[in-house]
């Protein structure tokens, strides 16, 4: 019992870092066409995430492969439901991690458009995606008791559904926007800063909107009701929200985007902490719910993947942490002038 | 057309596809990183030349590589939830084992590689590639052990209606995952070299950049011969392990049908499936075929019939592969060892340096072929011996399989098509004149 909840938590806190760390470079791709407007800008925008966005997909991967260890019913279940969601996903991110490699290595402009425009649809379709699928299993999903999904794609896009897409794009968005102001300097920098800017303000009332309609939509918030401290997620997630905004008002773009990382954070917990002990509710009867404790794997691979992630996890940790220290500084017309730049 | 039948071509689709670049990534890796150790320790600027051209060609392959590997983790769930709830506490943990403790390392690192040459030192930067080297081979080790189990399952129990993880060391350490890295890991060094030797064979017969592709010929030869003779060792064990572990694959692979002791090889057959018998035999080998499986001329190889037909795996497929396989193998030996003795004067033979240019598909070609007759020969088992391929797929609804499997051909057709033109495009370039 204890194994599993803890793995549950480990479970939403791998979730979270990928938001966290893929939704930058996913806000960024779904920028590119607005906020660029010469060859040099796009390549700047590349280039900003160019070193860093495949070790963040990773996170995508373990995620993915950790809900399959830890929990193989729900991983199973979840996957054959979301099907066709889950491909699109996929595609988009398949045409999106070949357009970094591809785009550069034939010089016509009718080339680099096909390569922006799958960038662009690569980024945005996942942004979406996944905050529809989230808030689609806050609200529950109609499987029966053999896990056999009674929907198709569209039951997915109903309006709470939309607004966890809406609320999650933007969050990547306004996440992205920072990176960017990080790491370019003049025209384009400035117009980072100032999209981020403009976009918090609906950000804001996105996100207000999506916590009173949680309130009707879900049962998120019986946890809470339950154990009021809990409260203080949201708390903590509504100040990092309005922090952003502070620190994007005093320039200070680094401290605006670990703001923006743990809203994006806090955000992922007050669905997680709400769902527990469920990963995968049903909307059709209470009983065929996927729970931390109906649906995870025995306790020896629980056991042996506890001391995998323990090791692993924080040495990963590291060397990203490394890798983002070496790529932190400023774009520069060096850095394009690279055989390898993007 | 239903759910079992479109997944499984799906799947075979989308690894097949995968399988078309992961093995440069794992052996280019591998060369790139001893070229560019040879540039930081000799400060040769024909040793970064060669970084540069051969790491670019291995980056352009490197994308496409992976984000097809991607879908792959996600289609178990998908297309196979039957199989991931019934085994995912032993084949989800190797999945997450792999990307947290390899996948990471190499996907953050690539990016360190090809944005740090200014900001790590020559040998800091040459180490990252090392590293790249031995986290995608690590990676592609854990998919093995993954793989391992599924052709022969053992640490487990069946417990709660599923298979349970009872011993992981047994699970990790098992012969069987050893002899398929190998496997596995020399096929795909084989590949790069003989990439490397037909770029540069290309070149040559150009009398282009001479002494760039006359170096890099020869890096790629040496690991090409090892490799290639070790392959030929290492697979005759494997063979003999199948025989031991999965008869019904031997036989199949063999287009034995009957139970014998000195059975024959012989060195050409076609299977008759629905008569049980081969419609031609010819050339045969007397008692080879029992001393290749058991290492006796005496010992005796169970034949088809002895299986019934329903758990017998398709005999054509799994017989082509397998012996179209394994001339390859051969002939990639036979290459390299000529390649040997005219290792120092390579521009002076040109004849080899087109046979060589024109065998670059030829360990594409094999190492398709062997994951074909691993996958093919297993059935109809997904699990040897525990589930059976019907019993793993998803209760989802035609159409959606249809609709995702048009989409991988397409997508996939158009990546494919991409990938390899830009990788031709840049390798006909040549390396940088500047």
């Amino acid at each position: 019992m204890a194994l599993q909840n803890v793995w549950f938590f480990l479970w939403g806190l791998l979730w979270a870092v990928y938001f966290l760390t893929d939704g930058f470079d996913l806000g960024l791709g779904s920028l590119l066409p607005f906020i660029a407007k010469t060859e040099e800008e796009k390549r700047i925008v590349y280039n900003a995430m160019g070193p860093l966005w495949d070790g963040n997909e990773v996170w995508l991967i373990t995620a993915g492969g950790v809900t399959f260890a830890a929990f193989p019913l729900v991983y199973a279940v979840m996957f054959s439901s979301f099907y066709s969601a889950l491909m699109l996903i996929l595609f988009a991110l398949i045409i999106r991690g070949v357009s970094f490699e591809f785009r550069g290595k034939i010089e016509s402009p009718g080339w680099k458009r096909i390569w922006d425009t799958t960038l662009f649809l690569g980024s945005l379709l996942p942004a979406i995606l996944f905050g529809a699928a989230f808030a689609n299993i806050f609200r529950g999903i109609p499987i029966d008791q053999q896990g056999v999904y009674h929907g198709t794609l569209l039951t997915l896009l109903n309006p709470y559904g939309l607004l966890g897409g809406v609320l999650f794009l933007l969050l990547f968005l306004v996440h992205g926007a920072i990176w960017l102001a990080i790491r370019s300097e003049g025209a384009i920098h400035e117009r980072a800063g100032g999209t981020a800017r403009k976009l918090w303000p609906l950000l804001l009332v996105v996100a207000v909107v999506f916590l009173i309609a949680s309130k009707f939509a879900t049962n998120l918030y019986a946890n809470y009701l339950a154990h009021p401290t809990l409260f203080i997620v949201i708390l903590i997630t509504v100040l990092a929200l309005l922090g952003t905004r502070v620190f994007l008002a005093k320039r200070n773009y680094w401290k605006a985007w670990f703001s923006s990382a743990l809203t994006i954070v806090g955000a992922t917990f007050f669905g997680v902490i709400g769902l527990f002990p469920n990963m995968f509710p049903s909307s059709l009867n209470p009983a065929y719910s996927l729970t931390a404790h109906n649906a995870s794997s025995s306790p020896l691979t629980l056991k042996i993947m506890l001391i995998v992630v323990l090791i692993f996890v924080p040495i990963v940790l590291i060397y990203q942490i490394w890798a983002y220290h070496l790529f932190k500084g400023k774009v520069t017309e060096e850095d394009l002038a690279y055989e390898e730049a993007y | 057309m239903n759910v079992l039948f479109l997944s499984r071509l799906q799947f075979a689709t989308a690894t097949m596809f995968h399988f078309l670049f992961v093995p440069l990534t794992l052996g280019l890796s591998i060369l790139v990183a001893v070229m560019e150790t040879k540039y930081a320790r000799t400060g040769d600027e024909v040793y970064l030349k060669m970084t540069k051209f051969w790491g670019k060609l291995f980056l352009i392959n490197f994308a496409v590589g992976i984000v097809t590997g991607i879908t792959l983790e996600f289609q178990f769930g998908t297309n196979w939830s039957r199989y991931s709830a019934f085994v995912g506490d032993i084949f989800g943990s190797l999945l997450a084992i792999e990307a947290t403790a390899a996948f990471f390392l190499e996907s953050t690192l690539i990016g360190v590689w090809v944005f740090g040459w200014k900001k790590l030192s020559r040998k800091a930067h040459a180490t990252v590639m090392w590293f790249i080297a031995g986290a995608s081979n690590l990676s592609a080790l854990w998919i093995l052990i993954a793989n391992s189990w599924m052709q022969h399952p053992v640490g487990y129990v069946i417990k709660n209606g599923r298979a349970e993880l009872n011993d992981f060391a047994a699970v990790v350490f098992q012969p069987w995952a050893l002899l398929e890295f190998s496997h596995v890991v020399s096929a795909a060094v084989i590949l790069s070299s003989f990439f490397v030797m037909g770029v540069s064979a290309y070149h040559l017969l150009k009398k282009q950049h001479l002494d760039f592709f006359k170096r890099s010929f020869r890096i790629a030869l040496a690991f090409g011969l090892v490799f290639s003779i070790l392959e030929v060792v290492e697979g005759h064990i494997h063979a003999a392990d199948v025989a031991k572990m999965q008869p019904a694959k031997l036989a199949a692979m063999e287009s034995h049908w009957e139970t014998t002791t000195y059975a024959p090889k012989y060195l050409f057959a076609i299977p008759d499936e629905k008569n049980e018998r081969n419609a031609v035999e010819i050339l045969p080998i007397p008692g080879l075929l029992s001393l290749l499986a058991t290492h006796s001329l005496s010992g005796e190889v169970k034949g088809l019939k002895d299986f019934p037909r329903d758990e017998r795996p398709p005999v054509f497929i799994s017989y082509i592969s397998f012996n179209l396989m394994v001339a390859l193998g051969f002939y990639f030996a036979l290459m390299t060892i000529i390649g040997w003795f005219k290792r120092n004067r390579l521009a002076e033979s040109p004849g080899y340096l087109k046979l060589m240019l024109f065998s670059i598909p030829l360990p594409y070609l094999a190492n398709e072929l062997g994951w074909v007759l691993a996958e093919v020969g297993r059935q109809p088992w997904i699990v040897y011996g525990v589930m059976k391929t019907p019993n793993a797929v998803s209760p989802i609804a035609t159409s959606q399989v249809l609709t995702s499997f048009l989409a991988f051909i397409l997508v996939y057709g158009l990546l494919g098509a991409v990938g390899f033109y830009l990788i031709v495009r840049n390798a006909r370039r040549g390396p940088e004149t500047a």
